[in-house]
Order: structure tokens, then sequence, then C-alpha cells
């Protein structure tokens, strides 16, 4: 049973995305002998649905921009969770990280003068999104692969890892199968790195990919690692609301930055009715100097629809609940009314937007340079993670982990400003690499004892030697579990249903270990499920826990039973661990003061 | 919700066969979606490859009716319902299991492609300055999602199985975003002749027409890459040129 292949570097790294790809091409130019485990094919990972840009502040398309500006911007959006470190240390050097993917091979949109073009983004002062039209993902997951794979990694396509391995307390690797044919395959390594992405099919409605299942997050915190702002999920405020094949689809927050409006029932922009004070000095007055700001007028204010997203999909759940929401259940969002300004609006906007437009088109019969789109909220983003040292990105708890990207919190407090996933990626991805490296060097040889081996295996098989008709399968339980996170740990909570979320979660948790998968180890996609919804049960229970824990409303975290802010709560992180017993525990972190130079920043910045 | 009758192909490399599904089939319905149902309810174990759901990954590459087609941008309103739908694997790869081929072969041949080299930057702050009007060109090529459905298509790998010498549409897409990238240095002409193969492409366009991305495959890629390769090798006043240049 326990039959598997050994396969050893000095470096793993689980997950192929960006950070993934990112990490690994750092460790091996360090001299690591690296292997790269992804659940897909190469280059097909989450980060090619990213659209609008990647944020830096390379002060291209406004020479006022600079680190401490990206530096504030990040934590205000954050709502001052933020670990301000990482933070700083984002926007120092999301620059050069961006600048070198050019060297790889990457074709940004230009500025006039052939220079990396910027665009505007919200919670950004300045327009700081580097860009390819809206496939900006596309283009740095696959630069980062074309320059990748002549760096000497070993790829492992289509493999899944179900179990981190320990000698002591270090993590020294993997245990996991291959699709193709359900064989086992264990890493033997001297650090790994965590590079897996988010949670978001945990809920019904998400603009994610079914890989998506939090297995990062799962893995570490059975390892014994820390998981912190759990309790932050984003909702995107616009994903494809018709038809309901397409629902959840993520609409780019560029198309409001090319100068998209939303607009209720009644035609009325209502992002103008409600500003947060955080943002009353940085927003626009009026739709008039909402456009000249989108245009590039250097003396105007953002429009409201540029406020963060977690605002920004409140007041749309509120429209619809209000009953003055789009036929489907969302809002009206207009980016065809430009032709009111800009001449040729509809080859503009095709230009601009161009996977936006065959998106509609092409799905929703809908072409956006003539008509509204539809759109509502969609689960976009897990801001919480592994807890990770700041410079390093090894988990507080485990030596010889590491964790980048979506799967390790800190960067963004409670809420992400778009396009600081992108640059969180690039960033994080290289010093995971560069610290794996050096902590794979700097290390003796691991020992894995059989008994983890067999464990591992013995827990991969069970689904296969289960009765798969005594419960109604994978994808139901999966669906059952994606519909409670939705309906009770969604936009608006409250304690009582985060309570019952608790409850039905463990009762999901009993039927998921005793279901059976049908079939064969053979490309078994059922199978695979059914193992994913272990890693699924995890972070539900994370986020749910947090959640009910939390009571305040604070960025993308929002109880109807505590409105607003708690400056109380503002000094505190939420950090859950694996205890003793095997059962969740949460604590109280107090956030480290601020450096009072970055502290100097944040006043300066207003 | 109306019934649709769909044949799906299961087996795996020792064979297989079509087998017949029904499913309820609602409002904008993708080719997709039906097979993610038929998966829940009547065939968990039914391999099939799929990220985004979106037209963006280019995973789930399949022929529908016969023609291949991502299953997340086909329309099941769109296909005629008197006949079964019939979803097969691609057939220029072998296949690993029901939807699900081995497209690895793609992989190795681009890592045998020579790589991108970049100029010295020719900017003052050591980043490189490229006109808009520049990147457009190979931004095109760049929009490739890799889904390889111009290699399912393209009869030289379909037919005649020369995989073994010729590259396919997608690596002369990818080449060519080399070789028209401003700042590259490589040249790539004469492994496109002698390697990849680029001389057994003529010029069907039938990739053109199956790309979900819309790239001019044949005209802005492989007509330009063709021409590189006749003016380096068959022009008699260039080769005499190179010669004397000992090129």
């Amino acid at each position: 049973m326990g039959e598997h292949k050994v396969v050893e570097h000095d470096v793993v790294v689980i997950g192929a995305g960006g950070a993934g790809l990112r990490a690994a091409i750092e460790a091996a130019s360090k001299g690591a002998s690296v292997g790269l485990v992804c659940k897909s094919l190469l280059g097909k990972a989450h980060t090619v649905m990213a659209e609008g840009g990647v944020a830096a502040a390379l002060a291209n398309a406004d020479e006022r921009d600079n680190w401490q500006t990206h530096f504030a911007d990040t934590m205000r959006g954050g709502q001052y969770l933020n670990a301000w470190r990482m933070a700083e240390l984002h926007a120092k050097e999301a620059p050069d990280r961006v600048r070198e993917l050019e060297a790889w091979g990457a074709l940004l949109d230009r500025t006039k003068d052939g220079r990396m073009n910027q665009r505007n983004f919200g919670g950004h002062k300045y327009p700081r999104l580097a860009h390819v039209g809206d496939r900006t993902g596309l283009e740095m997951i696959r630069t980062l692969q074309d320059h990748g794979i002549h760096q000497g990694i070993e790829v492992h396509m289509e493999v899944t890892v179900t179990k981190l391995l320990k000698d002591g307390d270090r993590c020294v690797g993997a245990f996991a199968y291959d699709r193709e044919r359900g064989r086992f395959r264990v890493f033997k390594s001297k650090a790994v790195v965590l590079a897996t992405g988010g949670i978001g099919r945990a809920f019904l409605v998400t603009s994610n990919s079914w890989e998506y299942t939090g297995d990062g997050h799962a893995l570490a915190y059975e390892a014994g690692a820390e998981l912190v702002d759990m309790e932050f999920v984003q909702f995107h405020p616009t994903g494809m609301v018709w038809p309901p094949s397409v629902k959840g689809i993520l609409v780019t927050e560029g198309v409001r930055g090319e100068g998209g409006i939303l607009k209720n029932s009644e035609g009325r922009r209502f992002m103008f009715d409600d500003i947060p004070p955080l943002y009353v000095d940085q927003t626009a007055d009026t739709p008039e100097e909402g456009w000249r700001y989108v245009i590039g007028d250097k003396s105007a204010r953002r429009p409201p629809e540029l406020l963060t997203r977690d605002h920004v999909a409140r007041k749309i759940v509120r429209e619809v609940k209000e009953g003055r929401g789009s036929p489907h259940g969302g809002v009206f969002l207009d980016i065809a009314w430009i032709k009111e300004h800009i001449k040729d609006s509809e080859a503009h906007i095709r230009k601009k937007l161009p996977s936006m437009y065959h998106q509609f088109k092409e799905l929703a019969g809908i072409d956006i340079t003539k008509e509204q789109m539809e759109v509502g909220p969609t689960t976009h983003y897990a801001m919480g993670g592994i807890r990770v040292e700041p410079d390093s990105q090894m988990a507080t708890t485990v030596p010889g982990l590491f964790a980048a990207g979506e799967c390790a919190g800190g960067l963004h407090g409670a809420n992400r400003l778009g396009g600081n996933s992108l640059s969180d990626l690039l960033v994080f991805g290289k010093r995971a690499g560069e610290f794996a490296a050096k902590f794979a060097a700097a290390s003796s040889p691991p020992s894995i004892g059989n008994d983890q081996i067999d464990a591992a295996a013995r827990e991969a098989l069970a689904p296969l030697e289960r009765d798969p008709g005594a419960d109604v399968g994978p994808y139901r339980l999966q669906f059952e579990l994606q519909q409670l996170m939705q309906d009770k740990v969604g936009i608006a909570r409250d304690e009582s249903e985060l309570t019952q979320a608790v409850e039905e979660i463990q009762k999901l948790k009993a039927r998921a270990a005793k279901m059976g998968a049908g079939g064969s180890r053979e490309y078994n996609p059922g199978w695979h499920t059914t193992l994913d919804l272990s890693s699924l049960l995890t972070v539900s229970e994370a986020v749910t826990i947090a959640a009910r824990e939390r009571k305040e409303s604070r960025g993308a975290h929002s109880r109807v039973d505590h409105l607003g802010k708690d400056p109380e709560w503002g000094k505190y992180n939420l950090v859950l661990r694996k205890g003793p017993d095997g059962r969740m525990q949460i604590r109280k972190e107090p956030i480290v003061p601020m450096r009072p130079d970055l502290q100097d920043i944040i006043k300066e910045q207003g | 919700m109306a019934s649709v009758k769909f044949e799906v192909w299961r087996g795996n490399a020792d064979g297989g066969e079509m087998k017949g599904y029904e499913v309820d089939v609602g409002p904008g319905y993708v080719v997709l979606d039906a097979i993610h149902q038929i998966q829940a309810e009547q065939a968990n174990d039914m391999a099939v490859r799929w990220n985004c759901k979106a037209g963006k990954c280019g995973s789930c590459s399949a022929e529908v009716n016969g023609s291949p087609r991502l299953m997340c941008m086909t329309r099941v309103d769109e296909l005629p319902t008197e006949t079964p739908i019939t979803v097969e694997p691609m057939r220029a790869f072998p296949v690993v299991k029901d939807l699900v081929t081995d497209v690895s072969w793609n992989y190795e041949v681009k890592k045998s492609i020579r790589k991108f080299q970049p100029s010295a930057p020719n900017g003052p702050d050591g980043t490189w300055r490229m006109e808009q009007y520049d990147v457009e060109r190979p931004q095109e090529f760049r929009k490739c999602i890799e889904c390889f459905l111009c290699q399912d298509v393209c009869h030289v790998l379909r037919d005649h199985h020369l995989h073994d010498r010729f590259a396919g549409p997608r690596h002369f897409v990818y080449a060519a975003n080399m070789e028209m990238n401003p700042i590259d240095t490589g040249d790539r002409v004469a492994q496109l002749r002698d390697e990849l193969g680029i001389g057994y492409c003529n010029i069907t366009k039938c990739c053109t027409k199956v790309c979900p991305e819309h790239i001019t495959i044949t005209d802005n890629a492989i007509i330009p890459l063709k021409e590189r390769v006749v003016d380096r090798s068959y022009d008699p006043l260039a080769k005499l040129i190179g010669m004397i240049r000992g090129k």
C-alpha cells in the first residue's frame, strides 16, 4: 500500500502559480536543486485569471508616486491590521520585481515615452498598475514559466500533495499522488515552500478555479503552523451574475479603472451616496471630477467606484437588498457611457478590455461597448493565511516550511487592494525561494519515518475502499459546504449564523471522513474531490471560527450584530493553531507596534 | 431546463467507447457545465481537465461535435440538439483517460526552443524603452493560453503524426513572440528550419480558425517566420553574402 517513488530535492515548491514559479526560480538561482509540484498542468494556475495589473510604485504614469505612498495605501486598505514589515518590503521591492519581468520576456503596455504604463485601481492614490490590457496574470505566469523551464527546475505536473512530512519540528518533505495513475510520490527535501493560493472553492459563488481548495493552508495547519487573519475573505464587488452557469466569473476592476460606473435600477450612481471617512479627502465630489481623474487629470480625485473592494461590495449588496438591483440580482456596470467623452469609444473599450469584451459577448451575449453589464460580489481572495516571518516567509512555528502568495497571511490585513496580489507573488515568492534555499544549504539531510508515509498512504486510499453509495458523493457534499459558507459566512455575518455554521461544518467533517469514491486510482476526479474536501473543511472551519471571534466590522469582515470598527479590535490579529487535542484553537495576538519612521509615513500621507 | 443528449468518450489508452448521458441544461450552459453535471450525478470518476471555466487557462480542450473547442466557451444553445452532442478527447495526443490526453510532448518541444535573450537595457534607469506600436505585434502572440487546439487541428500532427520533426502552430507562435520582441537578440531561424520543421506547414490556416484567442496564427506568426527562413536560406544573394561573412 505504501508503495511510492522517492524524489529528492533541496527545496520543494508546492504550487506553480506566480508565487511558486518565482520561488522556484529564485531557489534555483541560489544553487539549490528544486522540485516544483503543481496540481494542474504548468501554466494553468489561478494566476492566469488575474486581469487588471501588478501594483508597483514605478512612478511612470505619475512621477509623484513612491514606495512610501504605496506602503501607506496598502496599510489604509488593510485597515492597519497588516503585518507592516511585509507591507514595507512589498512596497519597496515591487518595482524591481516588475522590471525584471521584462528581462525575462514580458511585454507590458507602454507609456508615450516607451516605459511601462500604469493604470488606476481601487485604493491606490496614483495610477500604479503595470498591465497588459486585461490579461496581466497570463503575461506574468507565462513569463515566469518560460523563464523557469530553462533554470534546471524539475517540474512535477498534475501531482497533488496530501501531507507534509516532518523530521521532529522541521518540515522535510511532502507526500503526494499523481493524477494520471494515482501513484504515490514522496518528496524528500531540506525546505518546503507552499504557494498553493487561496480558498475560494469553499464558497458557492467564486471567481476561483477548482484548485483553490485551501490545500496549503490546511497542509501547514496540520503540520503545526499558525494561520492568521482567516476571517478576512475578500468578496470582489464585480463578478458576473447572469447566466447562472457563469455566476461568479470575475469582471476586472480595470473596467472601473477605465471609467466604468456602477448604477442601480433607477439609474442612480449610488457609490456617490456613501463615502467612508477614511477616504473622503481622496474621493471625487462629482461625476465630472471622477471622469477627469480617469483621464489623468492630476488635480482630480478618484471616483467612488474606485473605493476599496470591501466597501464597493457592501454597497452593491445594499442596493440589491433594498430592491434597487438589476433583474438578476446584481447592479449595473456601465463602460459604454464613456462614448460621451471619447470618440470611437467602442474600439477604445475593445482595446483596453479585450477579455471582458469577449467574456460577455461569448458567455452572456452582451456587447459591453454598447450595453450595461450586470455584476455582483463574488468570493475572490483570502487575506488570511499561513503566519510567516515577514523577511524570510518562514512559518512562525515550523522550521523549514515557507509560504508565499495568497496562502501566506499578513501583507493585506483586513482587505487587499487590487493589484497588490500580483506584486505580492513576485516580492514574497522571491523571498521565500531565497530563504528556503539558504535554509536548505545550512541544513542536514532529513530523515523521514516510514510510519508517516504509511499513514499518509492509508489516508489517501481510504476513500476508494469505502462504499461510494453510502452518502451523496463528494461533489454534492462539497456543494453543501459551499452553500453553507455562502449563506452563513458570506458578506454579512452574525453570531448565531456563525455558530450554526461551526456546528454544520463539524457534521460535514464527520460525513466527509466516511465519504467513499467509486472508480479506480487512474485519473479519478471523484477520488481527488474527496481528498480536497478535507482541506476545504479545515479552511472553512478556520474562516468561521475567526469570523465569530472578531466582534466588529472591519475591511472585508462585516458583522451585522457588531457594526462599525472597534478601536480595541484594531490592536489584534486572530491566530489559529491545531491544539494538542486535535481541535482548532484561537487566540488574540497583539499587533507589534509600527516602527516610528513608518508611523511618520502614515501620518504624512494623511 | 431542457433535457439534452450527450455522447462522451469514455476509456483509456487501451481503448474506449462513446457513452450516452442525458443532462438538464440550464440557461447559458456551456459544454463544460454539462460535463460537470454528468460527473457530479452520473459518473463521479469521469476524467476531464479544467481550471478557470472562463476561457483563460486553456485546460478544457476537447472535440465537440468533432471540432476542437474549449468546453468552457462552447454554449450548448448554439449547438444542434436533434442528434446527441458528442464530446471526445483531442486526437493529436495520446489518451490518458476519458477526455484527458497526454500533452507533455508540447512542454518538451517548448523547452527545446532557443530561449529569450534580451539586449542590454537602453534606458538611463537600466530598463528598456519600447514603443507601444512595436510591442503590439508580439503581444498578439502572448495572448496564447496554451490550449493546444491549434496543435490538435493541424493535419501535420493530427493525420501525419510528425511530432518528431514538426513543432506545430503553438510553438511557431511562441517562437514568433520572441523573434518579434523588440529587445530580443536571439536567432531561431535555423532552428525553425532544421529542428522545428516550419516547412511542413502548408498554410491551410486551420489553426487560425480554431484559436479561441483569435490569434492570426498563420498570417501573423507562421508566414513571417517562413519568410525569414526563406530569406536566410534560399535567397541566392543573401546566401552569397552569408558565405562571404562566414555565416
